[in-house]
């Protein structure tokens, strides 16, 4: 018998990843928007995501609905607990998706609709970094239902888990660019690159560090008995990926940046998996105790069978379309322009 | 405090509000894809340069309402667990997986393909191209047909049996193919197309009424008004169709759109009426005899279900049904009554000189909209109490939130909302206007001088407003 509820957890992990590594980047470029203050760099940086931005942003909407499908006793938990923050991010998601076809547009206004671009993006990101930091607090429950406050996710460990997302998307737009783009505007985003490297993994340390201090299930599982002997390739390799992505944005690394951010980002995954598994809301109800009834486990997992690698098909081609430098013109001032050649 | 704040009231309106706001942009993006594929299919075939230079006018309010339509849809995703966690528990095992198909089968097919139709003129050949315009579409269509699927469950529930409080799905085939769901996507698709020939006819027009030689202007009414007046017609009939199946399965929605308390044979159509739940009558009551037994039933002596059928707090709010149903109707006889005109204007060959027709259809560009919200507030409205038909109230729905987390968010929302929807005008104005750098379309200006004053072409109303 095929385990439905652990395949379709799996489903709702990659669809996550796949959000956090796409979007990451998008919105990490709305975060360097107060570092490049040339407009001219500012249209090329939006040019390189504005093909693909809704796409990246679509994963997020398919992990909820996937949540919603198969564990909808999950989904009616973390939705209510986390209301206030969800509502926000979903407002910045509003401001910042809208703001970059208004930022084209516009001829007087479009220091407001820079604004609302980058203060989108932070509050998005700062919303969705609370979000997991409070997840891993875990959320209080009487029965299938939430049965905390309407504050309970905001503690000092969720504003550093939210800190430390900020430097992550950071890095991963930073990353974005130096592959997307070349002379000055690449330099600049190398030198932002550093410091934001820095900054994760920093930050990353400060995390790894507190999680198992204050959460004693954790520390259990990283430090009892032999775990850690089996565990120890996670933060090895996550040095490794630091030093990789060091010289590579230091070098001449053109993807590079961004191939090993995506790393450090899978590891610090993978270490949260360790660190949750097999909880679908930390120990409150595992993956198969909030899995929705086989007959709709089995429908979601034979249509995403079907669909999902035909999004990964298109989703690669729309990428390779658009492969490549950007071009300064590109984006949202192009739409509907057949006949002219830049 | 806290008793004042209901959640459940504050919730309703929040959701109401959200997806009211959110369905105006599919409704244009729906139609205006089909209409660009249109263009883009014709440009190809026969180089006729009008419809190239349409479509990229229009693909501009494309990518606009795109957005829109995108960045409001994914707060609908989640304010369905936010506001009625319970809701989503009880009924995720069957709505959940019909709205992971439309995320895969559609989101993503929009999504994926919107890039290379905006941006990839130069990167794509011309038939590459034409098919991402053609994916986007079948994506709307796809997007379209899943969601209309799920809601017309929560209609006519089928397939599926509550156990321990949770749906269990014992039959796909008829969850899909529930009782209500042909007849709502045939009158959703419809009334967005409908909507868009009348949006598409009404900038037209007003390019005619600047410049009575403009080619984009002649081009865009002569369109619109050839698919107004096979699709007004046919969204009637679909409209009736579509009421015989409610006075089926929902017969107390269908006397709450009547305004018909006692059931009764030979039942009066209802014209005009002050509906009074409390006194549960109709007060300045105007009513043909007969008419609605006539309609409902195709029988004149015919019986038609009364609000009496169930006890008064099983009713929904009945003036909001009846007058909104009355809304939609009326925009529906209007959007036929000019369609007609426009055939008889063509066939005399005074289209273009009959200005009080060109401001005509100018005015009514935006029609569509309000008759798709009152159809939608009508079927809404509608099934209450229930959020599952006959099954789950929406009083059961709502989750363990605060009143006041509620109230916060509403008011954020009706703020930015409210923000974002003028902008968005704005910005279709001046798109409408030519007034976007490097736009490359020729607009008509401005025909004659406006009164002293009020800025030549600045105070100058448009259609789409």
């Amino acid at each position: 018998m095929i385990d439905l509820p652990l395949i379709l957890a799996g489903v709702i992990v990659f669809a996550i990843v796949m959000y956090v590594l796409l979007d990451g980047f998008d919105l990490g470029i709305g975060l360097l928007f107060p570092f490049v203050p040339d407009e001219a760099d500012r249209d090329t940086l939006i040019g390189s995501i504005a093909p693909v931005w809704d796409g990246n942003e679509t994963w997020l909407v398919l992990g909820g609905a996937i949540l919603f499908a198969a564990f909808p006793t999950a989904y009616a938990v973390v939705l209510p607990a986390f209301y206030l923050p969800l509502t926000v991010m979903l407002l910045a998601l509003v401001f910042r998706g809208v703001a970059f076809e208004f930022r084209m547009k516009a001829t007087r206004s479009k220091a407001l609709w820079n604004a609302a671009f980058f203060g989108g993006s932070l509050v998005a990101t700062l919303m969705q970094g609370l979000i997991l930091g409070a997840f891993i607090n875990g959320i209080e429950v009487d029965g299938p239902r939430f049965a905390g406050g309407p504050f309970d996710w905001l503690t000092p460990f969720s504003v550093l888990t939210a800190v430390m997302l900020v430097a992550g998307y950071g890095l991963l737009g930073a990353a974005w660019a130096i592959w997307k783009t070349d002379g000055a505007l690449q330099r600049q985003a190398r030198r932002l690159a550093a410091g934001l490297m820095l900054a994760v993994m920093g930050a990353l340390a400060l995390t790894s560090l507190q999680t198992p201090l204050t959460h004693p299930e954790i520390a259990e599982r990283w430090f009892g008995g032999l775990n850690l002997l089996w565990l120890s390739p996670i933060p090895l390799l996550t040095a490794f990926a630091g030093w990789r992505l060091w010289r590579s944005i230091r070098g001449e690394g053109e993807v590079g940046p961004y191939l090993w951010s995506a790393a450090l980002f899978l590891l610090g995954f993978l270490g949260l998996a360790v660190s949750l598994w097999p909880y679908a809301i930390p120990r409150a109800f595992t993956v198969w105790e909030a899995a929705a009834p086989a007959s709709s486990l089995t429908f979601t997992l034979v249509a995403i069978a079907f669909t999902l690698p035909l999004v990964l098909g298109y989703t690669w081609y729309a990428y390779r379309v658009f492969r490549g430098k950007v071009s300064p013109g590109a984006g949202y001032a192009a739409i509907g322009e057949p006949d002219e050649t830049r | 405090m806290e008793a004042s704040l209901d959640p459940l009231l504050l919730g309703r309106l929040q959701f109401a509000f959200t997806i009211g706001f959110h369905i105006l942009f599919p409704t244009m993006t729906i139609g205006l894809a089909g209409f660009l594929v249109f263009l883009e299919s014709r440009w190809l075939l026969t180089k006729h340069e009008a419809s190239l230079k349409l479509y990229k006018l229009w693909s501009k309010i494309f990518a606009l309402t795109f957005g829109m339509g995108v960045v409001s849809g994914i707060v609908m995703t989640y304010q369905l667990g936010t506001n009625f966690g319970t809701f989503s528990r009880i009924t995720g095992p069957v709505l959940g997986p019909l709205l992971s198909i439309e995320v895969l089968t559609a989101f993503f097919v929009e999504a994926g393909f919107i890039g290379v139709m905006l941006f990839g003129w130069n990167k794509v050949k011309p038939v590459w191209h034409w098919a991402a315009t053609v994916m986007v579409f079948l994506g709307t269509l796809n997007s379209a047909f899943w969601i209309l699927v799920a809601n017309s469950w929560m209609h006519t529930p089928a397939g599926a049996e509550l156990v321990d409080g949770v749906f269990h799905v014992t039959d796909w085939g008829a969850v899909i193919l529930n009782p209500s769901m042909p007849y709502r996507v045939a009158h959703m698709l419809v009334a967005s197309f409908l909507t868009v020939s009348f949006v598409v006819a009404g900038v037209g027009a007003f390019y005619l009424l600047r410049d009575r030689g403009s080619v984009l202007g002649r081009q865009a009414l002569s369109l619109g008004l050839w698919a107004a007046l096979i699709l007004a017609p046919t969204q009637i009939v679909l409209g009736d169709l579509h009421g015989l199946n409610t006075k089926q399965h929902q017969p107390v929605k269908v006397a709450a759109m009547e305004g018909l308390w006692e059931g009764r044979t030979e039942a009066p159509l209802v014209l005009f009426g002050l509906p009074d739940q409390e006194a549960q009558t109709n007060h300045l009551e105007v009513a043909v005899p007969g008419l609605a037994s006539l309609i409902l039933t195709h029988e004149w002596d015919g019986y038609v279900a009364g609000l009496d059928s169930v006890a008064p707090e099983r009713q929904p709010p009945v003036a909001i049904v009846f007058w909104s149903f009355r809304v939609m109707v009326g925009i529906g006889l209007v959007m036929l009554g000019l369609a007609l005109t426009g055939l008889v204007l063509r066939l005399r060959r005074r289209l273009i000189d009959s200005r009080w027709f060109l401001r005509a259809m100018t005015a009514a560009a935006p029609i569509g909209f309000i008759a798709t919200l009152a159809g939608w507030i009508t079927t809404e409205v509608g099934r209450q109490p229930y959020t599952v038909y006959g099954l789950i109230t929406t009083a059961e729905s709502v989750s363990p939130i605060t009143g006041w987390e509620v109230a916060i968010s509403l008011a954020l929302f009706i703020g930015v909302y409210g923000v974002l929807g003028a902008v968005y005008l704005h910005f279709v104005r001046k798109i409408v206007l030519g007034r976007v750098p490097g736009s490359g379309i020729e607009i008509p200006a401005p025909a004659r001088p406006t009164p002293v004053g009020r800025g030549a072409d600045r105070a100058r109303p448009l259609p789409a407003e």
